[in-house]
């Protein structure tokens, strides 16, 4: 007997008939009554009319019936909430049947029915289901808070069903206890509050676990993925649950395996790395992952998701299962294109051709997309292992050959990010790029071209041929194509000027005047500005040396990657992206990978950053000993407006009046040396008066505080001979995300300034930089914050002196005694480094004592005070010593030859009146000078001979 | 975290049947996932998972339906897929096929599945044997209404107490499907086999099974076995959820309680370098705009005493030609034009055999201007009484509180996985 019948009712009043039907006295009729109105429900017609009269058979015996009743209900009990109130009695007394088939469905039903009203009714039904003797009403009624908490979560907090939802965790039924751990994550996860509802201890943590041996494949994904969220104690408990969570890896249902996935990989970010613990995990966690790839094609790319994530995370896991991922002609093209992700990204130079053999196989099929993305894929493997671009250069080349239109394009966007990695090399195949000109239709493909004959002008004949019929089309193409159109005509005109003026004046004039693009127009006019004023700096700028690119693209950024990792198997996992970006409302807090606590380690290969952090933070009173606080105190440095310490890269004002700028004026003699007559018959119109917008110019005025920075910048200033340290490395950027710093302390007009370079090695932007000193011996402290108001992109750099000054409150004696602690934050992470401040950056200009003042106190100050070094390498003689300590404000009281050899008698003043008394023994044709220092503070003699050395060895 | 909604949709987008768990998502948004899905399509970038607005669509197709789930959550992609074909599955063994004709007959009942297997969006009770203890089509003959197995709840929660059989039996078998990969040199760039223990269990009471193989851990780890006894290196094994995990992971004994009738016990899979079962070598020679011809050789790599059955080689061919000849050593060949395949029937195939198979094909003078693919050769056979891997069932032990004796029956069969070779 097949249901189809009760859909073919079509007749007119059949509303009305159906109404006398369940109405009727008759049981059956009244059944088929209501499958009629539920089938009519399911196609769409709105049955809603007929709610009383449904209503009215939900009292009846038949369960089957009662199901379908229960199910209009849910349907349109929203649509008619007055008369819902209706049901309540019946769902009341239900919860008390005697069947927990009736109890469970009662209860279940009652918590989708969507009516505030209603749910007043539902709580003490919930309660008393809550403690049902049967696990089957338990376990509905454990889902039932939830949806109660989705309706109102006043409610359930009120009437204390969370504490009852806790009390089911220890529930004997392991079903019971895995829905009410679902429960209680939906509701912590949806809770203003947080995880405050739902505190995971060590000791509930032990029954889920054994749940987790007992309870149905689902539940076992629901008691993982809460496991997920917890964060053990420490490495000893990370490690006992992963043991009771390996076994999982086995499980036949994919979902399980990546959630026990997830659990391992977070928790193993809190073992020892090099322990053996994390060997046998990194080996159990590959056959799983492998095999996910036989399940369904929508299970597969999620796994391939997943997979991605994994090998950027821990690149040992699959590195040996490259040949998986080979793909096959019938698997579903979101899983090819995902394979091919992940074959790049295990590509190494072991496996490289084969992986090369396939990607060349795959250029060749009929898919577009995949075809397109196998070509780009072979630009990375060449990108990414060097030993193999050859071949894949060769290979591209074989495909442009096949004059496939989009093959050709494909490669040529590719090629390009070749050239850029190995410059010089390949650039033969030039000529072979330039036939296929006429094909490229595509804006990626026609730019990477152009940029290719900008960049290789001089080699390439006809180059200027090539870009005018491309600026013949200006107008029309696609902004990309115009800004590379734009630079590598500029580029052309600096390295052949002789007769391509014609043509930089058009695509100038074409970008700043027929225009609306902004970027288009702003490059144009820097470039026309840099060309007329100074064309050796626009050659400078223009044809600068570019920085390499990197090996690998579209790595996620690190934070992010953490981030994602607590989501495997999630939504979040397959879009990577943070839930908060396609969630609505509070998607819970940031997840963070959890960190290994660095007491727990032996063999920690971290331990002196750890420690570096313990000290700041032990030393700095005012900020709680922790390292959040650390963090927040950073943050909340004064990021103010003060932009006194950046050094602006602005041009000097230009000496020439505007009016008297030529494009092709004066200032193109240098470029046009061999030329015997420099051309000036530019047409007036072309005076740069005109078109220069007003703000191009430079800043009118400087800062007072900048004065003596961009005089040193200039070499305006003369207070600065005195020595300053070569930058040396802070921070170096493979440890540092990217990050690196590079910096040196330096004094100008009795100023202190910590000059700094920061460059971004990453791949992203970096920007919110500030910085931090710790407490030390001088008391320095920056005079204002940070300032890098612009965020510094990938491969730039940024110059910044940061001006310091001693504040008292801020002393603490440090060993060594010039060691400085310094914090920097960006938006990335914060980082830790100390350095030592030259000392003879505190040497006065008042520390020069006369002869008889220095004998006295040589005498006064005890011998157990006085300290021998010895200084190498000096090949300067002892007139030179004493001109070079000079300029560091250590002045030489007495000389004396005394056989042969010059005795320099020294004394220095710090600013706190530490008076430190030096003799220098210099020996002609002996690199090596034997230095003794005395002072009243002995502690400082160390530090005075670091700031000798320095200054006699820079 | 979890499913939103569950709709079943015809192949135009219509809804068949629906059910909304959670009611935060408007159910009409389900009408946009079509002009969605052909949005993607157009732009190349199919997805199983498609987004519009903050409404995430997961979806999975089966015969002429689209199964579909939704949630505005972070949920749990993974599960919702696994748990979208466990209702294929469900549902296949209540109506023996899922499709649109057997949805409208049966949506009765498949609201009443619907409603027991998820809850608010989270899966609860997914075997359908124990779902047929209490949901049945005649629901409405029963003179007691049904009450929940205790299975549903128990640790045991996929058998049920009380089954009785007149004849214990339980029946193994050993089924290992081999994975292969050729390139166009000849080159084998995958070779794997998967592997499954099928059971048929017909045993009374609550037996408690301990299944014996061939394992080499398990030989290691007891120092059994030893050097007469040839033992197979399983390298990922997946097991039922009857399967004791943490036994396993301990000391590498299969134990359980199997369900009732039949499932998968266990899955595995390892790599091997073992020659191709049935080679292929294959020339094709395309005169355009003429003709095309085609030469395959097949040979079989396995031992003389095993004998591959229902060999069929499938070539694809380009779906402009006409006129076929073939001619065959043995067996016969026949071109299936709908699916532009030539398919190689051999009934029997003895190990150590080669046979050979010509095609002749005419072209059409006019070329079709869209470039076709090369869809690699496929074979499919079946070699009875014999593993690949080697594995082998060394016991299965059986006890049940009443003692009873129980025969178990073991068979083996190899057949061919994702067998691709592919041609120039």
């Amino acid at each position: 007997m097949s249901d189809s019948k009760y859909f073919t009712t079509t007749k007119k009043g059949e509303i009305y008939e159906l109404k006398a039907d369940l109405n009727s006295d008759k049981k059956e009729k009244k059944k088929e009554a209501v499958k009629k109105v539920i089938a009519s429900m399911t196609i769409g017609k709105d049955v809603s009319s007929l709610f009383p009269d449904v209503v009215n058979c939900m009292q009846t015996d038949n369960l089957e019936l009662k199901k379908l009743v229960y199910l209009y209900l849910m349907n349109y009990a929203k649509s008619q909430p007055d008369m819902a109130i209706m049901a309540v009695n019946t769902f009341v007394k239900d919860c008390d049947d005697t069947n927990p088939l009736i109890r469970a469905l009662a209860v279940r039903t009652m918590g989708c029915i969507r009516v505030d009203k209603i749910t007043e009714y539902l709580c003490e039904p919930l309660r008393k289901c809550l403690k049902d003797e049967d696990p089957y009403v338990q376990k509905t009624a454990a889902v039932c808070v939830a949806k109660l908490y989705d309706i109102n979560p006043q409610l359930v907090e009120d009437q204390g069903f969370i504490d009852q939802l806790k009390d089911l965790l220890t529930a004997s039924n392991p079903m019971v206890v895995a829905n009410a751990v679902a429960a209680l994550s939906e509701i912590s996860e949806a809770s203003p509050s947080g995880s405050a509802l739902f505190d995971l201890n060590s000791q509930t943590i032990n029954k889920l676990l054994t749940a987790l041996n007992e309870c149905t494949e689902w539940g076992q994904i629901f008691i993982l993925d809460s496991l997920a969220n917890f964060t053990p104690k420490d490495e000893k408990e990370a490690q006992s649950i992963c043991e009771r969570v390996t076994p999982r890896l086995a499980h036949a249902n994919a979902a399980v395996v990546l959630s026990a996935v997830k659990v391992l990989m977070k928790f193993m970010e809190m073992m020892d790395p090099s322990g053996d613990y994390i060997d046998t995990l990194v080996k159990k966690l590959s056959p799983p992952l492998v095999t996910l790839l036989s399940a369904e094609p929508e299970v597969q790319y999620v796994a391939l998701r997943n997979i991605n994530l994994i090998v950027q995370k821990r690149a040992d896991i699959l590195k040996h299962e490259m040949k998986v991922f080979f793909v096959k002609y019938n698997d579903p093209i979101y899983v090819k294109l995902e394979k091919l992700d992940i074959m790049i990204r295990l590509a190494s130079q072991g496996n490289i051709a084969q992986v090369l053999a396939e990607l060349k196989e795959y250029a060749t099929e009929v898919d577009v997309d995949f075809v397109r993305k196998s070509v780009r894929a072979i630009g990375r493997c060449a990108i990414k292992v060097e030993q193999s671009a050859e071949r894949c250069v060769s290979t591209l080349l074989d495909l442009i050959q096949t004059k496939v239109n989009y093959v050709v394009q494909e490669a040529i966007v590719v090629i390009k990010d070749i050239f850029r990695k190995y410059p010089n090399k390949y650039e033969s195949i030039i000529a072979t790029l330039c036939e296929n000109l006429d094909t490229l239709d595509e804006p990626e493909a026609r730019a990477s071209m152009i940029w290719i004959i900008g960049e290789y002008a001089e080699r390439i004949d006809n180059a200027d041929e090539l870009l005018e019929s491309f600026v013949e089309g200006f107008q029309d193409e696609n902004s990309q194509v115009q800004l590379q159109l734009l630079t590598a005509v500029v580029k052309l005109f600096l390295k052949r000027p002789q007769n391509t003026q014609e043509l930089v004046q058009s695509v100038l004039t074409l970008s700043t005047q027929n225009s609306d693009n902004p970027d288009l127009r702003d490059r144009g006019y820097i470039y026309w500005r840099l060309l007329s004023t100074d064309p050796a700096a626009a050659k400078n700028v223009v044809l600068a040396e570019k920085p390499l690119i990197s090996e690998e693209t579209d790595l996620i950024e690190p934070t992010l990657l953490d981030e994602l990792i607590c989501y495997i198997g999630s939504l979040a996992s397959v879009y990577h992206k943070p839930p908060s970006a396609f969630v609505e409302g509070r998607a819970g807090a940031r997840r963070a990978l959890p960190t290994r606590s660095s007491g727990s380690g032996s063999a920690s290969p971290e331990p002196a950053a750890a420690q570096q952090v313990q000290e700041v933070l032990t030393v700095i009173p005012t900020t709680p000993a922790s390292q959040n606080d650390l963090l927040g105190d950073l943050v909340n440095l004064d990021l103010g407006p003060s932009n006194q310490q950046f050094m602006s890269p602005a041009p000097p004002a230009p000496a020439q009046d505007s009016s008297s700028f030529d494009l092709l004026g004066g200032g193109l003699d240098s470029l046009l040396d061999a030329q015997p007559q420099p051309i000036q018959q530019s047409t007036p119109s072309m005076g740069l008066g005109g078109p220069i917008p007003q703000a191009a110019a430079p800043p009118g005025g400087v800062p007072p505080g900048n004065l003596g920075v961009l005089g040193d910048l200039f070499g305006v200033g003369s207070a600065s001979e005195e020595y300053v340290a070569p930058k040396e490395v802070w921070l170096e950027a493979p440890k540092c995300k990217g990050l690196e710093l590079k910096g040196t302390f330096s004094k100008r007009m009795n100023n202190y300034y910590m000059d700094m370079t920061f460059t971004n090695k990453a791949m992203q932007q970096m920007s919110g930089f500030a910085i931090q000193l710790n407490k030390n011996s001088f008391g320095l402290v920056p005079a204002q914050a940070l300032n890098i108001s612009s965020p510094l992109n990938a491969n730039q750099h940024i110059d910044v002196s940061l001006q310091l000054v001693i504040n008292a409150q801020h002393m603490q004696r440090m060993d060594p005694l010039m060691n400085l602690q310094v914090a920097i934050k960006n938006n990335i992470d914060v980082f830790y480094f100390s350095a030592l401040v030259p000392m003879y950056l505190f040497f006065t200009a008042d520390g020069n004592m006369d002869k008889k003042y220095f004998l006295n106190s040589w005498k006064d100050i005890p011998s157990q005070n006085e300290s021998a070094f010895v200084i190498n390498n000096v090949t300067l003689n002892s007139d030179e010593i004493q001109e070079k300590l000079n300029k560091s404000k250590v002045f030489t009281v007495a000389k004396r030859r005394v056989e042969g050899q010059d005795m320099l008698y020294q004394s220095m003043k710090l600013v706190n009146n530490v008076e430190i008394l030096a003799e220098l023994k210099v020996q002609p044709d002996n690199p090596t000078l034997n230095l003794a220092i005395k002072s009243k503070v002995v502690d400082v003699a160390p530090a005075v001979f670091h700031s000798f050395n320095m200054i006699l060895h820079g | 975290m979890s499913v939103s909604a569950i709709y079943f949709l015809d192949m135009k987008g219509k809804v068949l049947i629906s059910r909304n768990y959670r009611g935060d998502i408007d159910m009409s948004l389900i009408d946009k996932l079509l002009p969605l899905m052909m949005d993607n399509e157009e732009e190349g970038k199919q997805s199983p998972i498609i987004t519009h607005g903050n409404v995430s669509f997961m979806f999975i197709k089966h015969s002429n339906l689209y199964l579909v789930a939704t949630t505005k959550k972070n949920a749990n992609v993974a599960m919702v897929f696994t748990i979208l074909h466990k209702i294929v599955q469900v549902f296949n063994e209540y109506f023996r096929e899922l499709e649109e004709e057997s949805i409208r007959d049966n949506f009765v009942i498949i609201y009443e599945l619907l409603d027991e297997l998820v809850d608010f969006g989270y899966p609860q009770t997914t075997d359908s044997k124990i779902l047929q203890e209490y949901i049945t089509q005649e629901g409405q003959k029963l003179e007691v209404a049904p009450k929940p197995p205790p299975a549903i709840t128990n640790a045991v929660s996929w058998r049920s107490e009380g089954v009785r059989y007149r004849k214990n039996e339980v029946f193994l078998d050993v089924i290992e499907s081999v994975n292969l990969l050729v390139n166009t040199n000849g080159n084998v760039l995958r070779s794997e086999i998967v592997g499954a223990i099928k059971m048929r269990v017909f045993l009374s009471g609550m037996p408690e099974l301990r299944l014996g193989l061939n394992d080499k851990i398990l030989f290691e780890n007891t120092g059994t076995g030893g050097g007469k006894s040839k033992s197979v290196e399983l390298e990922d094994v997946k097991f039922h959820q009857c399967v004791r995990l943490s036994r396993f992971e301990n000391d590498r004994t299969i134990s359980f309680i199997p369900p009732d009738g039949e499932f998968e016990l266990m899955s595995y899979r390892l790599n091997t370098h073992v020659k191709p079962l049935i080679w292929i070598e294959s020339v094709i020679e395309k005169h355009s705009h003429s003709r095309v011809e085609y030469m395959i050789k097949a040979k079989s790599q396995f031992k003389r005493r095993s004998t591959a059955n229902n060999v069929e080689i499938i070539i694809s061919v380009p779906s402009d030609v006409d006129s076929p000849k073939f001619k065959t050593t043995v067996g016969y060949a026949k071109y299936v034009p709908q699916e532009d395949k030539v398919i190689w029937n051999i009934k029997s195939f003895p190990g150590g055999k080669e046979y050979l198979m010509r095609a002749h094909f005419n072209l059409p003078s006019v070329e079709a201007e869209e470039q076709e693919g090369k869809p690699p050769i496929a074979v499919k056979f079946e070699i009875p009484y014999f593993t690949t891997s080697g594995i082998q069932v060394r016991y299965l032990k059986i006890i049940e509180k009443s003692g009873y004796q129980a025969l178990p029956w073991v068979r083996y069969i190899t057949q061919n996985g994702d067998y691709q070779i592919r041609v120039m």
